[in-house]
């Protein structure tokens, strides 16, 4: 993977209110307890020799998760034209953490990311015909211009900072 | 005026008042950025040939895919309804929704098209839409306005007054960051209550039962997530195979519609899902697919019938991104509650509106298609809408044709339509004959036709709008003069090429001038020129909905060309809406091998010129000159994409040119003579007069491809205009 695809994925999300922190895996942690704004929760990252910080509580309910600030989830692949991550709903509790914080951090793999839509679709694909049912492909924030400009943050988060680890 | 082109007249004027500026500034803005969206793909083409394909194929395996997806969505614990119409949809919807007290739901037009929120309410449910744009309208008890943005007609001034009025906040709300929040709370309060969700879908997979919802809120992701009980509504034709299928319109869908790259979420899942719901309490864990309900309601509501239907089928490839809407520029003048019909609006709006509430409904509003065919490049699916319009409105003419009388009437008309049609129409319809009765009696018929008490009766009885100036009849026409001067000057055997120059009604009647032009510029270029006695080119019958006129016409056209393209002579072309008839249009009238006979050897006047320089001709003997232009290209020389070959020609000449990027001049052939339409044609055509007016456009001479273009700018800038043939004319 080519840093220029690491560079088109940050050129694509900011204009979306989105921003990438490229870091080695050892450096996760600390990059989203700043990145974080409290009270954060999130979802255990399976991505190895990474970790959540303390800050981010993993035991979060239902009320817990409508008023944390952030929320803190992996991500499955990234689409570098776009900006586009592909969020899955699972473990329990990954889909509300994506949804309700008005600030998403998302880590991504660096070898996770795609030049191009067409490529990640096929994995998309074939994750769904290996038995995923239930991703979504978020492209920057939540917006709308229903009320006549575009205002950021309506029924999804208004922020998206994408933890790239650098694996290869 | 009569009384019903009065209303008509009257409610153009009012939404236009009302709605216009709101409409046209998005409307606009999204078909602009469309064109930067779709510009930055390389194999945008190729991509809308892959989304046709698939949608050509799925609609026709339709009944075995329904059979398919069902079995999918068994399997994964979900159940599927099949609904014959909107009732029966609304039954079983309700059925479900039978313990429920509260229903959240995220945007659907197939929910509009069934009403579906009515028959809540009268079952006593509180119903929540968490779209912005369709809470909006909720309140405001309204209906949409357009495909994607429902609400695009309201202002934020309006949409602040209607909040602070039914909700009466703390805070008057005055902003859009601050109605946005407003709605956010409330509706996440909704959310919570909430017992039942209901989505539409944009596509649904059948190998798996998975579908997609393509949302910018992120509303359908928390309907689905925060309910136990999930409702989706989709129509029948949104089926695919599988989900690989679903790359190219995931890739073209937010790109047509509002210019993004993507819509910021597509949510696929292949429901009921095991993601948490809401509102339970202690920490999240898995929830079992047993804890979630999901019904899928596939509803037909005359699909199936349209899928039969060989005119109408195409409309089920529609993806309802809203690109011909935007495209369009009566649309984005008046917006959906003119150019509409009970759900749906656009162009398309008329195929979907004939097809699932039936033909009075559709019939309304498709007049407002003026077929200049901009929106058939914007489509995705390449569905040809303006053909889609031109049945209707045909079927429109036929509707409540009673056997036994009409045949007497037919019998004194010209064309192949029933008695009963409009006046306006078929007297537009038949502009041949009229050109030739005219052009016998003038200058008599023209005197007579600017008479002011003669006009008014004309309004009266044809819909022809007074305060138009009517075309003049040359007492000589181009054939006449070319016979006059003994045919062509260049001899047949030794010329470079050979071309029948078509003799168009307005350029064989009235701008004689440019014809003459044509044959000059023609033989400078060592062309041998045959002008035959053609019949119009069924150009005008077609767009008043007269469909076996045209199909007649056609095959006139084709049989007084066919000698002609069998000796090897070319076809070329003035008029550009002529042009797409032989070009487009005739594939629904020809055999096919007629129909690629005539497309491929006919050509627009300036492609040719542009070809005889490719072929090694020099443009010596054209008029150069640093003369200052402003050239406005035809609506169908764009979509044809013939502009480029005058501009060249023009600027190798010399010529200072300034091209209008507007690209419709509101005419639109006869559009803009109907005494109902006559405002908003001045409406739509203010944009070019402003364009043409600026000090750098104000001097320079104005040129136009379409002879309803240059009526148009005449009367827009009460100056004289020409066709751009006649400024290269060797004898100027
Ligand atoms: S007809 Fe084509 S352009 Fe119009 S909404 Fe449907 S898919 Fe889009």
């Amino acid at each position: 993977m080519s840093t220029t695809t690491t560079g088109a994925f940050a050129d694509a999300l900011a204009p979306l209110n989105g921003r990438v922190e490229r870091v080695p895996a050892a450096e996760v942690a600390e990059t989203i307890d700043a990145a974080a704004v409290a009270p954060a929760v999130g979802v255990p990252l399976d991505i190895d020799g990474v970790s959540l910080p303390d800050s981010v509580a993993t035991d979060f309910s239902a009320d817990g998760v409508e008023s944390a600030a952030t929320g803190v989830t992996p991500a499955a692949l990234g689409v570098a034209e776009y900006g586009s991550l592909l969020l899955e709903h699972a473990p329990a509790g990954a889909e509300p953490a994506q949804l309700y914080p008005s600030t998403h951090v998302a880590v991504l793999r660096e070898s996770d990311l795609y030049p191009d839509l067409e490529s990640a679709w096929s994995e998309v694909a074939a994750a769904f015909d290996a038995g995923r049912d239930d991703a979504v492909l978020a492209t920057g924030s939540s917006a709308t211009a229903d009320m006549g400009e575009l205002v950021r943050g309506v029924h999804g988060p208004r922020e998206v900072i994408v933890v790239l680890v650098e694996d290869r | 005026m009569s009384s019903d082109r009065q209303r008509k007249a009257a409610k153009i004027r009012e939404v236009m008042r009302e709605e216009g500026d709101a409409v046209r500034e998005s409307a606009g803005h999204h078909n602009e950025m469309r064109k930067d969206a779709v510009a930055r793909l390389d194999d945008y083409e190729d991509l809308r040939d892959r989304a046709r394909a698939i949608k050509e194929d799925a609609i026709e395996r339709l009944p075995e895919l329904v059979d398919e997806l069902t079995d999918s969505v068994e399997a994964n614990g979900g159940h599927v309804y099949l609904a014959e119409d909107a009732a029966d949809a609304n039954d079983y919807i309700t059925s479900v929704c039978a313990d429920a007290d509260t229903v959240v739901k995220s945007k659907s037009m197939t929910s509009e098209e069934v009403d579906v929120n009515d028959a809540l309410h009268a079952d006593g449910l509180d119903v929540w839409e968490t779209d912005l744009g369709e809470l909006i309208l909720q309140v405001a008890d309204d209906s949409p306005s357009h495909l994607i943005g429902p609400a695009m007609h309201f202002t934020t001034t309006e949409i602040a007054d209607l909040f602070n009025d039914v909700f009466d906040p703390d805070e008057p709300l005055e902003t859009p960051e601050e109605l946005t929040a407003f709605a956010r709370d409330l509706l996440s309060e909704k959310f919570a209550e909430a017992d039942v969700g209901m989505t539409g879908a944009n596509f649904l997979c059948a190998d798996s039962g998975s579908m997609a919802l393509v949302t910018s809120e992120g509303n359908a992701r928390k309907t689905v997530q925060a309910t136990d009980t999930h409702i989706a509504l989709a129509g029948v034709e949104k089926i695919v195979p599988s989900i690989e299928e679903l790359y190219p319109f995931v890739e073209l869908l937010a790109k047509s519609g509002t210019g993004q790259d993507l819509t910021s979420y597509v949510t696929m899942l292949s429901p009921p899902v095991d993601s948490p719901s809401q509102g339970v309490d202690g920490p999240m864990t898995a929830a079992s697919a047993d804890d979630r309900d999901f019904h899928l309601v596939l509803l037909d509501n005359g699909r199936m019938d349209m899928r039969d239907d060989d005119h109408l089928k195409e409309t089920l490839y529609c993806i309802r991104c809203s690109a011909c809407s935007n495209a369009c520029a009566n649309f984005q003048h008046v917006g959906g509650h003119a150019f509409g019909g009970e759900t749906y609006s656009g162009g398309i709006g008329t195929g979907w509106e004939a097809g699932v509430h039936g033909l009075d409904s559709a019939g309304e509003f498709s007049d407002f298609c003026t077929g200049c065919s901009r929106c058939t490049t914007a489509c995705p699916v390449e569905i040809d809408i303006p053909w889609i319009n031109e049945v209707v409105r045909d079927r429109v003419n036929h509707q409540g044709r009673e056997e036994g009388f009409d045949f007497l009437v037919d019998g004194l008309s010209p064309d192949a339509e029933p008695g009963r049609l409009d006046v306006e129409k078929r007297l537009f319809g038949n502009v041949g004959l009229l050109a030739d009765a005219g052009s016998a009696t003038a200058p008599l018929s023209n005197l007579v036709a600017s008479f002011g008490p003669a006009r008014d009766l004309m309004e009266r009885v044809t819909g022809i709008d007074a305060r138009r100036d009517l075309p003049e009849w040359q007492r000589e026409t181009l054939q006449d003069w070319f016979a006059r001067r003994g045919g062509s000057t260049v001899d047949e055997a030794a010329a470079s090429r050979s071309a029948v120059l078509y003799p168009d009604v307005y350029t064989d009647h009235v701008q004689v001038e440019r014809g003459k032009a044509a044959v000059r510029v023609l033989e400078a270029l060592d062309v041998h020129v045959t002008i035959p006695d053609l019949p119009e080119s069924g150009r005008a019958p077609l767009s008043q909905g007269m469909i076996d006129t045209a199909d007649d016409r056609a095959s006139a056209v084709y049989g007084g060309l066919a000698e002609h393209l069998d000796a090897g002579r070319d076809v070329v072309v003035i008029e550009p809406s002529d042009l797409a008839m032989f070009r487009e249009d005739y594939e629904h009238f020809l055999p096919d091998a007629s129909f690629e006979r005539l497309s491929e050897n006919a050509y627009e006047v300036f492609e040719y010129v542009y070809g005889r320089l490719d072929e090694g001709a020099t443009l010596d003997a054209l008029r150069a000159g640093h003369e200052r232009l402003a050239y406005h290209a035809h609506c169908q020389q764009r979509t044809l994409d013939l502009a480029p070959y005058t501009e060249s020609v023009l600027e190798r000449l010399g010529y200072d040119l300034l091209t209008t990027d507007v690209e419709c001049c509101g005419m639109a052939g006869s559009f803009g003579y109907k005494s109902e339409y006559y405002e908003l044609s001045m409406d739509v055509g203010e944009d070019v007069r402003e364009q043409l007016s600026t000090t750098d456009a104000a001097d320079r001479r104005v040129v136009a491809s379409g002879t309803s273009c240059l009526e148009q700018l005449s009367d827009l800038l009460r100056k004289p205009t020409r066709h751009p043939i006649e400024v290269v004319d060797p004898r100027r």
